[in-house]
């Protein structure tokens, strides 16, 4: 397994975006903490970066990858491997690269500028949201055989987590304003691995904000131990599976 | 040495094989032809595990070969189409695959790599081949782990004649050491010295499995396209 | 020259007779001739020094009703055994210095506290440490009373069960300076109180406000920290207030204010410093007030004005890192705000007089769907949210009209 995630790793950094993706991710961060005086404005600026871009990337790459190692894929199907392992091994390389690609383009200026909670936050969660969008891009690539639709879905699917959900989540508040619906909708920004990553930072960067009345019962789940582990626990979750999904169809896919 | 039981393919509402029944042996060259669209690669790629019959079974060795892997380490493949990562070199998909297969360098059957010429392309990229060259880096995979069993799928088709008598030698060299050999080829007439069984497959049926000699002398011609075409023609 | 010997004689006599009868000295404690305070409260006559040395004295309810000082030495700590009130002064010209008053009684009738002062003046609190009291300091229809460095802590867990740390009722002419005040309800009360100077007071972790003052006017609050409290400062139904160099820090929670304001006129708000508030000042109901070279740094809304308030000028702050910078309720805006520096502002001085060409809207769409909707909190800085403020801001549709700065400056204001 560890060959085969050396393999993948080494096949995707020769396509070059990988480290064209890290290299503006890095110039990116330079830039804007290099504007910004303030660091913690420096987070917020990069927190859309994170919320948008890395979804983004981490969706369309791997699908555009998977279709385009569609042959790397047969001929190791055709050999003495199990298939579980070749994907799961795909998964870990792709995986990895996004989240080093984060690290090294967002999480490393962070570390220099803006050594801060809400810095090590935001790196944790950018990494988080790559791993989960490759694990939902897999899932969406292996379904359908077809390059252009696959990247379709891809993007549609970015669209929903990024943009759509927000809005259904939006024009829900509208609706049952009148209801005490605090509680219900900490447990619907559970089902957006993106909500939850914008929740904890802006727990960070807008506390006072937090603080005020409705705020405070998202802290009062969110700043818990009980309420940080059920966090990590629906994210781990939310890597898991759509790779297992993916993994399940694999095993049976006709290459 | 592989036994196919009952097996049942469909693509969408297409069927493709519909209840194979086949028992192949050691130290046969059989010759698997039909028609295209008959379900000669996809017979091949359901032994090799890369595509998932619906029903049936296949053995080898007497065992089930459904989800496991292990039994590839004895099959040597040579595509129709070689597909390979586009940006590896020649010299990091061997490395890859003898990395993969774990077997040490002096077990390894080199014959055709020299045969070919292979070192002196070691270093190019894969994209960079042309269909021929790409054909020779495919049968060099498939032999060289030494494998007890080969598929070979259109192995001639892109090759120069020069290669084509690398090849076939090759073939005959592995026959003797008592391997199971199957090759599909539109070219029947390159068959004929190299197969001893052939295997005729229609929509998705093997018509029929016989050696090559009771093919002949059933049909009483003494080649085997003309056997085909007689057999075609009776129908 | 006979008559003026005669009058420095005179001068001698006088003074001697007044030494006998006003320096009289009397010192208590468990080795000295008098052991228990009351009993020297008997013993003394007005302007006799009581110097109360080190030990515990447990002795009821203490009325001190001569002008007399009383000095703690060596830290006496005086308790009320959660049934009394320790010390309760009804005369004129006492001072108290460096006693422990403790553990008064507690009871929602009478506001018991540890060293009450009653309807006297010229009463000097100094250096004294209060501890675990209903009230603090209580003092009630008094004049020209002075409560300066004293330490006062509660251990209040709610509102009903905690006093004011210093409460001043229908008093005048005040002096509240240096004092540290944690754990009570409100840090400092002030009702009906006029003229009165609150200053370099640290006010920490109180249950409800830092300070509070209701129909308290032409008073001034200069220099003081309000640290966590459950609000900062709540002011209300007051005139002519002047507020400068105040620190309001960390005041958090669900209604929780730096500075509320509730029908407050003509006052001055100059040189505080917002920081990390959930909200830096709440206004309501108030008019001509000049908000003026004030900091408004990471709180969650910097200013909430409603549209009640009338004729406010508010110029020259800071306004850095908010997470809203200003918030309304209405459409209606009767206030003049020019001339501050906001950070989120993106506009351009094209003709480099320091200030911003294209005028600066605070108030952001999704600050007023927080107003009603409350837990769309949750969306904010969701690229949605982000969408529909820089379309808003582009073409102003549901935020007020007039509330803008139309020359915001493009540099902080030195403070």
């Amino acid at each position: 397994m560890k060959k085969i995630i050396k393999y993948v790793i080494a096949d995707i950094l020769s396509s070059r975006t990988i480290i064209v993706y890290t290299f503006v991710l890095l110039a990116l961060s330079i830039s804007i903490f290099s504007i910004e005086d303030n660091t913690d404005k420096g987070v917020v600026s990069l927190l859309n970066i994170v919320l948008l871009v890395v979804p983004l990337v981490s969706t369309v790459f791997p699908t555009i990858y998977l279709y385009n190692s569609s042959e790397f894929i047969e001929l190791l199907v055709s050999q003495p491997l199990r298939r579980q392992s070749i994907w799961v091994s795909i998964f870990i390389g792709l995986a990895g690269a996004m989240a080093l690609a984060f690290f090294i383009g967002v999480g490393v200026p962070i570390l220099l500028y803006s050594y801060s909670i809400s810095g090590i936050i935001l790196i944790i969660s950018g990494m988080a949201l790559s791993i989960i969008f490759v694990s939902i891009a897999l899932w969406a690539a292996v379904r359908i055989r077809d390059k252009a639709k696959g990247i379709g879905l891809a993007i549609l699917l970015w669209l929903y987590f990024a943009l759509l959900f927000d809005a259904l989540v939006l024009f829900l508040l509208f609706q049952f304003s009148d209801y005490p619906i605090e509680s219900a909708m900490i447990a619907v920004s559970m089902l957006n691995p993106i909500d939850l990553c914008r929740i904890l930072i802006l727990l960070q960067v807008d506390l006072s904000a937090m603080m005020g009345y409705t705020g405070a019962i998202f802290r009062s789940f969110f700043g818990t131990d009980a309420g940080m582990a059920i966090t990590a626990v629906v994210m781990v979750f939310w890597m898991g599976i759509p790779l297992w999904l993916s993994m399940r169809f694999f095993r049976k896919k006709d290459l | 040495m592989i036994q196919i039981q009952h097996v049942h393919k469909r693509f969408g509402k297409i069927t493709v094989l519909n209840n194979v029944n086949l028992s192949l042996k050691g130290g046969q060259c059989i010759a698997l032809i039909g028609p295209n669209g008959s379900g000669k690669t996809t017979l091949i790629k359901t032994i090799l595990g890369m595509v998932v019959p619906q029903s049936g079974k296949i053995l080898f060795k007497e065992k089930d070969t459904a989800h496991k892997w292990e039994y590839r380490k004895e099959i040597g493949y040579m595509p129709q189409i070689g597909r390979y990562p586009e940006n590896m070199t020649v010299g990091q998909v061997l490395d890859m695959m003898k990395d993969i297969r774990k077997m040490s360098e002096h077990e390894l059957d080199t014959d055709l790599v020299t045969a070919f010429q292979i070192a002196q392309i070691m270093d190019k990229r894969m994209r960079t081949l042309s269909g021929g060259t790409r054909q020779k880096v495919s049968a060099c995979l498939a032999f060289i782990f030494n494998p007890s069993v080969l598929i070979l799928d259109e192995p001639t088709a892109g090759l120069d004649p020069l290669s084509t008598e690398i090849l076939k030698e090759k073939i005959r060299a592995e026959k003797q050491k008592d391997k199971l050999i199957i090759i599909t080829s539109h070219v029947l007439s390159e068959l004929d010295d190299l197969v001893s069984e052939v295997i005729y497959m229609q929509d998705g049926k093997p018509r029929f499995h016989e050696t090559l000699d009771t093919l002949k002398a059933s049909t009483g011609t003494d080649r085997l396209s003309k056997a085909i075409a007689h057999v075609m023609s009776h129908q | 020259m006979n008559g003026y010997l005669l009058y420095i004689l005179n001068l001698c006599v006088c003074l001697m007779v007044a030494g006998t009868s006003c320096a009289a000295t009397i010192h208590i404690g468990k080795q000295k001739a008098v052991r228990s305070i009351r009993q020297a409260i008997e013993q003394a006559t007005d302007g006799d020094t009581l110097y109360v040395h080190a030990g515990l004295y447990r002795e009821g309810n203490l009325q001190i009703r001569k002008k007399i000082v009383i000095i703690g030495v060596g830290n006496p700590i005086i308790d009320g055994e959660k049934k009394y009130e320790p010390i309760a002064i009804y005369s004129s010209h006492v001072t108290i210095k460096g006693l422990t008053v403790k553990r008064s009684g507690q009871s929602s009738i009478n506001d018991i506290a540890g060293i009450k002062i009653y309807d006297t003046h010229h009463v000097t609190l100094i250096d004294n440490i209060l501890k675990d009291n209903f009230f603090g300091i209580y003092v009630q229809a008094s004049k020209k009373c002075m409560f300066q460095n004293n330490r006062l802590q509660a251990y209040g867990k709610t509102e009903q069960l905690t006093g004011n740390g210093i409460h001043a009722w229908k008093s005048d002419s005040l002096e509240i300076s240096g004092n540290q005040i944690t754990g009570h309800r409100d840090g400092i009360y002030l009702e009906f109180v006029t003229h009165t100077d609150v200053r370099n007071n640290l006010s920490l972790k109180n249950l409800r406000y830092g300070l509070h003052f209701m129909f308290s006017h032409d008073n001034g609050y200069y220099h003081n920290t309000f640290r966590h409290n459950g609000a900062g400062v709540a002011v209300m139904y007051t005139k002519r207030v002047r507020m400068e160099h105040n620190i309001f820090e960390e005041n958090w929670g669900d209604a929780a204010y730096a500075l509320l304001l509730k029908d407050i006129t003509d006052s001055h708000i100059l040189h505080n410093t917002f920081s990390h508030n959930t909200t830096g000042i709440f206004m309501e109901g108030s008019n001509r007030m000049q908000i003026v070279y004030n900091l408004f740094q990471g709180n969650g809304w910097g200013l909430k004005i409603q549209s009640s308030c009338m004729d406010n000028v508010l110029t020259s702050n800071n306004f850095v890192c908010n997470t809203f910078d200003v918030a309304t309720n209405g459409s209606l805006m009767l206030n003049r705000i020019e001339r501050n520096y906001w950070d989120k502002y993106e506009g351009y001085d094209l003709d480099k007089d320091g200030q911003g060409d294209v005028p600066y809207r605070p108030v952001s769409l999704f600050s007023m769907i927080v107003e009603r909707y409350p837990t769309a909190m949750l969306l904010f800085r969701s690229f949605m949210v982000t969408l529909f403020d820089r379309t808003e801001r582009v073409l102003p549709s549901l935020t007020p009209e007039h509330l803008k700065d139309d020359s915001p400056l493009m540099k902080l204001v030195a403070l």
